[in-house]
């Protein structure tokens, strides 16, 4: 009796849901593909964040003289990172009382699907990139500029005074940065004549000699290095960290949040430091291309090490400056910006547009 | 296809898929014991007093206009670097005149006091 009850309920079962499943043909081939490369990257990134979250801490202690995770794992703590990530999954999620829950829930996930999608214009070599828009630098500026808005969201969905205020310093201070950042992205693009990561890229193939950082010495290497200031301040790091800055503000827009949401800041901070660091690489320092040409190496091999050697260098020397140079107050971070980085911007890219408009 | 935004689109859709699904494990795995006193705004241990909507100063208004016409400068000149490489100074001086006229606008701003943190009077 039981055997034929389970006999025909299971076939009944397959009848009906094996044809639907084999059915779902119409889903196409590089769809599915995509999916596989987005869980791909999403693990890069989530290792990554890790990874340099606990640099963060090595560095950080280092040069406070002291030693940093050194238990969790055994060598150097290398699995306290993974440890905080399952610590934060385990912890309750409390919604402050009067707190607007759609928008306080909406925030992270706003943060944390722009810093994603900015990774699909990141060349890892002149074939390995997700996508390899023609208008690769617009849409990276374009999706930096999303992420004030979640900002403002995440503050004011709080309900705390002290969140709003840290929101708006935040969002005015990204706002204002947004600028030079765009004048030197605008700088590198006037060099190279193109939007196209891949094609910026592989202009400046060859060595080192071709890099835009010194094609137009010194303008272009002053250009390189606004736009790694305005990525400073853009990621909110010290010495432009007013926003988030422990002593000030207690943690600034994300006061209230806990567990995974919280880490979810934490991830996009940690990925948007690496995007800024990529495009300065990208547009100034070579991209993928090496310090020497090699030719008996893979490109494949040869493009990923290159590039993320020098970015991952870039991502350090940001917190080196951390921990070295203490914190702007609000009116010189305003002031350094609008009366010292942006007329300096304007003159470069006018001198730039010069040189190329003669030299091409 | 559609020039690769079809695989930024993706990208966007598996982005907020992994919070949530994150965020549903979470759920599953957490504790959930709210409290009052749990769930007051943190305010480093004092009784919060008021709504947190509060008022704040329009000086972030000023910075937020003076961005977008800045942002939108930026984004007439995208075109323009694009289109640079070689072309000659005539091209160049176009969009020098256009640059000159926005740095007056900014030093204009700027002698008004509206780059001030704090805005100082001025008599014109």
């Amino acid at each position: 009796m039981v055997t034929w009850l389970a006999e025909h309920v299971f076939q009944a079962i397959a009848e009906t849901i094996f044809p639907f499943i084999a059915s779902w043909t119409w889903i196409p081939w590089y769809t599915i593909a995509l999916v596989h490369v987005a869980g791909a990257v999403i693990g890069v990134i989530t290792v990554l964040a890790m990874f340099l979250i606990w640099l963060e801490r090595k560095v950080s202690a280092h040069i406070q003289d002291r030693l940093g995770p050194m238990r969790v794992g055994g060598w150097h703590g290398w699995a306290q990172s993974i440890a905080d990530g399952i610590k934060l999954l385990l912890k309750e999620d409390i919604i402050p009382a009067m707190a607007d829950r759609p928008l306080f829930i909406l925030a992270p996930i706003i943060v944390f699907a722009v810093s994603f999608m900015s990774f699909v214009v990141l060349p890892f070599s002149q074939v390995i990139i997700v996508s390899d828009l023609n208008i690769g630098i617009l849409y990276v500026y374009g999706l930096s500029t999303i992420t004030v808005i979640a900002i403002m969201v995440a503050g004011w969905a709080s309900n705390n005074k002290w969140s709003l205020y840290g929101a708006v310093r935040s969002a005015a201070q990204l706002v204002s940065y947004e600028v030079p950042v765009g004048l030197s992205l605008l700088a590198g693009v006037v060099m190279a004549g193109s939007l196209s990561t891949v094609d910026i890229s592989l202009q400046q193939s060859g060595g080192i000699w071709n890099w835009f950082v010194w094609r137009c010495f010194p303008f272009s290497f002053f250009a390189a290095l606004m736009l790694y200031i305005g990525g400073l301040a853009e990621t909110n790091r010290t010495p432009f960290d007013l926003a988030e800055a422990e002593s000030e503000l207690v943690s600034g827009y994300h006061t209230e949040y806990s567990g995974f949401r919280f880490s979810l800041f934490f991830l996009a901070e940690y990925a948007n430091m690496f995007i800024a660091s990529a495009l300065v690489v990208i547009l100034f320092l070579g991209g993928f291309t090496g310090i020497v040409p090699v030719s008996f190496v893979p490109d494949v091999v040869a493009g990923p090490f290159w590039f993320l050697s020098k970015t991952l260098f870039l991502v350090f020397v940001m917190m080196w400056i951390r921990w070295t140079l203490p914190r702007l107050r609000v009116d010189q971070l305003m002031s350094t910006c609008w009366k010292y980085l942006i007329p300096l911007a304007l003159v470069n890219l006018g001198i730039i547009g010069l040189w190329t408009s003669l030299h091409g | 296809m559609f020039d690769g935004f079809y695989n930024a689109f993706w990208f966007l859709l598996i982005g907020v898929v992994f919070v949530l699904a994150n965020l549903f494990l979470s759920s599953l795995i957490r504790p959930a014991a709210p409290e009052p006193l749990k769930l007051t705004p943190y305010e480093c241990g004092e009784e919060s007093q008021g709504t947190g909507f509060v008022r704040f100063n329009p000086r972030f208004y000023i910075i937020a206009l003076v961005f977008l016409i800045f942002d939108i400068e930026t984004v007439f000149i995208f075109p323009w670097a694009v289109v640079l490489k070689g072309a000659g100074v005539h091209v160049l001086i176009h969009m020098v005149i256009f640059l000159t006229i926005l740095a007056v606008g900014l030093v204009y701003s700027w002698g008004k006091g509206d780059l001030d943190w704090i805005k100082q009077p001025t008599r014109w």
